[in-house]
């Protein structure tokens, strides 16, 4: 039995403890906001945090999960009440199709979290591991930028 | 204009994506989130040789085959085919195939993972036969795969008299030009889930662009009636032309899988399998011979188009058109000749990407006027000058163009904006001095692109699109024109709230389901808002009209659920359908490929600023600066979007994608190896938007969609031969072929 906190839940796993955290995350707790794009760690689509840093879900096996906390893009907001860097990433046009957002908002909000810097050098460095097809970047990077600055200002 | 745009409420304005809080917040349901309790996963058999005979499939016995569902061509109820220009496709191969991943049998299990286990205990036993892998083996008729000479189809257009023109030319530079299979390679992989209902009513529902064509796809494959039939769009995670032609596959895959075992059936590829097995830009070799007098002004035009079209016909014959309508660039020419064609090969059928065989052609001959500048000693950017189409300038096919022309426009702000010739100019002086350790580039580029489908295609779509009133006062748009990311829902909504004067939040643009709303045909072809936004308002007018002669408004809420009871009367809804009507002035004649082969053009022009390693050869973009002209931006924000996504992506296409075929199969079908633009590969791209509107487009909007990705690559590749002097006149320049390109030199 594999125990952990998802989005501040308890949560407890009794599968076979190499199941990948992606399914167990997908198909076991019917979390679907994380995405599998290629299940290999190149495109980032599943990017959950996990004590607060940024990891392929896809390459995670379920054991090491035990005793820590995951966050997953269900965390961050609601339609209703939008957090601060999905609200950005509204206004400034950072999704399009949607399906590298969830993986997308993961690691930017991970970068906001470590104070990371808000220039376009930085922003890009930091989403290197997540694929985006439709957007070539800009608009992400301008949302996760004024994302930035509005924590600062907070 | 400057008074009718202060008087836009919604359009011109960047309204926040409709469904974007949902995507944001991991709400968005794609086909593999859609909860199915006691589905089964179907996986699929695919060849591993390029051609032959199958001579009989062979079940391991250990396994527990009871446990699993089976499928093959003999379960096919209706005719063994995916419908689409011609029947020539099976949806499962029936006794030999003809490329490699060419689906065989289906397996579905109640697991995923043993669906997979259960594909390693099936043994096709082949007889294989010879294949034909390249455009070259195909022309030499090295074996027969279609008709009497493997070519799938072939145009000619021709204006004026082309030898004759050449003869008298001062100059005539000739030049070929090779770009290789890219990949679309949207975030979601292709997926599909099916299941029939208790009338017996086929439902499925995925991963789509046109949900009528696989509603047409699979009437035929099963024999159903149009009524039986009913495809839902799922949220989908990008399209890019990947999910035009090949979702009716998947559809008919799940669909069979469906209908055998009693379940409801999802088959969702992981990334290997949709990079292997789906649908391709077409690779193309593309000859020019260009006749000029020596100040530049072109004289003739003489071109040749070969494309790989791949095992089976599927979009080729559509694709090489627009190719070859495209081949002379935005130029006036009195002389042109374009001969193009299409050949079969061993190799997985290729289709759809965005652009759709206009950025093959555009970039051979915009990478053209380097090797014309280089003869005639003068620079490309003045060479554009003289030649670039104007008000009143006629086209390969003849036809003059009266509205909407912003070529020079476009060529003259990207030209001022980038700063392109004091750029060139300090370029120059940077790659002098031999201390530096790059060299530096700038290159520019100009196209036009067709809005809307290829000659008098739009007139057989008649496509038909409308708005609905509810009873309870909501407004819904209603078409089959699908959200794949680029922003339909948004731009349907402000183009309904702006015609009717009804606030935003009560217009809503009903999800694409045959079941409900009308064939407003495929979402390609950069025609979702020029040609079915124009329909969606002619549709709102008409309910305009309807508000305006029973005396009521649309200004709120209330008013409108005061208007509604009005005008609904006892009925749920009141519907407004309007069917396209070809504009009287476009003529078009398919015989002989002249007249008006599209409505409108859009028009754009790239400067690609970079740098190349002189140790590595590696290529760094520094600045992509683009100026289009779209007609009118509905949704700036949304618009910018699609020109810098499409921008990117072919970026990717001139330096980094790379697939690698051997024995007709892609090698390299994993995005580790194949190499798609990162957030640090891909620099600032600056827009700017031209509007020259279009009279017949919704608020004067033209095409957005495709045109972003005709225009960069020719523009790095100027750029990198500005920068190196080596002159590659093939996709993807990678450091490897400069490299090549370099010691062969020296």
């Amino acid at each position: 039995m594999i125990a952990f906190k998802v989005n501040g839940k308890k949560r407890v796993f009794k599968g076979a403890p190499f199941t990948r955290l992606i399914d167990v995350l997908r198909e076991h707790l019917r979390l679907t906001g994380t995405k599998e794009g290629c299940g290999e760690g190149e495109c980032g689509a599943c990017t959950v945090l996990l004590d607060g840093e940024p990891v392929n879900s896809c390459l995670v096996p379920v054991c090491q999960v035990e005793g820590r906390t995951v966050e997953t893009v269900e965390g961050l907001g609601s339609p209703e009440k939008l957090g601060v860097l999905q609200r950005c990433f509204l206004e400034r046009g950072g999704a399009q199709c949607g399906i590298c957002t969830p993986g997308m908002l993961m690691t930017a909000q991970a970068h906001l979290r470590r104070g990371g810097k808000s220039d376009d050098a930085s922003i890009r460095q930091a989403l290197a591991g997540n694929l985006c097809r439709c957007t070539g970047y800009r608009h992400i990077v301008e949302a996760v930028a004024e994302a930035a600055r509005a924590e600062g200002k907070r | 204009m400057k008074s009718l745009q202060k008087q836009e409420k919604f359009v011109g304005r960047s309204g926040l994506r409709r469904e974007g809080p949902a995507k944001l917040c991991g709400l968005a349901r794609y086909v593999d989130d859609l909860p199915l309790p006691g589905c089964l996963h179907g996986v699929t058999l695919r060849s591993s040789i390029p051609c032959g005979r199958i001579k009989g499939l062979r079940f391991d016995p250990a396994f527990a085959w009871d446990e699993c569902v089976v499928v093959t061509a003999k379960d096919i109820p209706g005719k063994n085919v995916v419908a689409l220009i011609e029947d020539d496709q099976p949806l499962l191969a029936d006794g030999r195939v003809r490329h490699p991943q060419e689906p065989i049998a289906l397996i579905a299990h109640l697991s995923r993972a043993r669906a997979y286990e259960a594909l390693k205990h099936v043994r096709v036993d082949y007889e294989p036969e010879e294949p034909v892998l390249t455009i070259e083996d195909s022309l030499a008729k090295k074996r027969l795969l279609h008709g009497a000479d493997n070519v799938f189809k072939r145009f000619e257009i021709v204006k004026g008299d082309v030898d004759k023109a050449l003869a008298e030319s001062d100059v005539v530079v000739s030049g070929e030009y090779r770009v290789p299979h890219q990949e679309q390679a949207y975030i979601e992989n292709n997926g599909m889930a099916a299941w029939v209902e208790k009338d017996g009513t086929l439902v499925v529902t995925g991963s789509l662009q046109c949900p009528y064509y696989v509603h047409k796809a699979l009437m035929k494959a099963f024999g159903l009636p149009e009524s039986k039939v009913r495809v839902v769009q799922a949220t989908t995670g990008g399209g890019f032309g990947g999910k035009e032609e090949y979702p009716s596959m998947i559809a008919g895959h799940a669909a069979l899988l469906a209908l055998k075992s009693g379940k409801a059936v999802k088959i969702v590829y992981d990334r290997a399998e949709d990079m292997a097995a789906t649908t391709k830009r077409h690779p193309a070799v593309v000859r020019h011979r260009t006749g000029l007098s020596k100040d530049g002004k072109l004289l003739a035009q003489d071109v040749e188009v070969v494309m790989d079209g791949g095992a089976y016909v599927t979009l080729s014959p559509v694709v090489l058109s627009r190719g070859t309508l495209h081949a002379a660039g935005p130029y006036e020419c009195d002389h042109v000749r374009v001969r193009a064609s299409v050949v079969a090969t061993n190799t997985p059928p290729n289709g759809a990407f965005r652009g759709f065989g206009a950025p093959q052609t555009l970039f051979a001959v915009e990478l053209h006027w380097e090797k014309i500048s280089q003869s005639l000693g003068i620079d490309s950017l003045t060479l554009r000058r003289k030649n670039a189409f104007d008000l009143g300038s006629t086209t390969a096919t003849g036809q003059k163009l009266s509205e909407s022309v912003g070529a020079r426009e476009c060529l003259e702000r990207a030209a001022l904006r980038s700063g392109y010739a004091a750029r060139r100019k300090r370029y120059d002086l940077w790659n002098k001095n031999p201390r530096n350790r790059t060299w530096r580039g700038a290159g520019l580029a100009l196209v036009h692109h067709g809005a809307g489908f290829t000659g008098s295609g739009e007139v057989y779509l008649a496509s038909k699109a409308g708005v609905e009133l509810t009873r309870d006062g909501r407004v819904v748009v209603l078409a089959a024109s699908t959200e794949i990311g680029q922003g339909t829902n948004t731009m349907f909504s402000q183009i309904a709230a702006e015609t009717l004067g009804a606030p935003l939040d009560c217009v809503e643009v009903a999800g694409p389901d045959t079941g409900r709303v009308p064939n407003s045909g495929p979402t390609v072809a950069s025609r979702t808002c020029m040609v079915v936004g124009a329909l969606v308002r002619r549709a709102c007018l008409q309910l305009k009209d309807e508000l305006d002669r029973a005396g009521r408004g649309a200004r709120d809420a209330a008013a409108l659920r005061r208007a509604a009871r009005l005008l609904c009367g006892r009925e749920a809804s009141r519907r407004f359908i309007v069917e396209y009507e070809p504009p009287p002035e476009v003529r078009w004649d398919d015989a002989s490929y002249k007249g008006d082969a599209y409505g409108v053009y859009s028009y754009a022009c790239c400067v690609a600023d970079l740098e190349v390693d002189k140790a590595t050869f590696e290529v760094r973009v520094l600045r992509l600066t683009t100026a289009q002209d779209i007609g009118k931006a509905i949704n700036p924000l949304l618009a910018e979007g699609q020109i810098v996504g499409g921008t990117a992506q072919a970026l990717g296409y001139a330096l980094l994608e790379n697939p690698v075929y051997k024995d007709g199969a892609m090698l390299n079908a994993q995005l580790t190896n194949y190499i798609i633009p990162t957030a640090p590969d891909t620099p600032p791209i600056d827009v700017e938007l031209v509007e020259r509107p279009y009279s017949r487009g919704p608020f004067g909007a033209k095409g957005v969609g495709e045109l972003p990705m005709d225009v960069p690559a020719p523009a790095i590749a100027a750029a990198v031969f500005h920068a190196t002097g080596l002159w590659v006149a093939s996709l993807p320049i990678t450091p490897e072929c400069l490299c090549r390109e370099f010691h062969d030199r020296f």
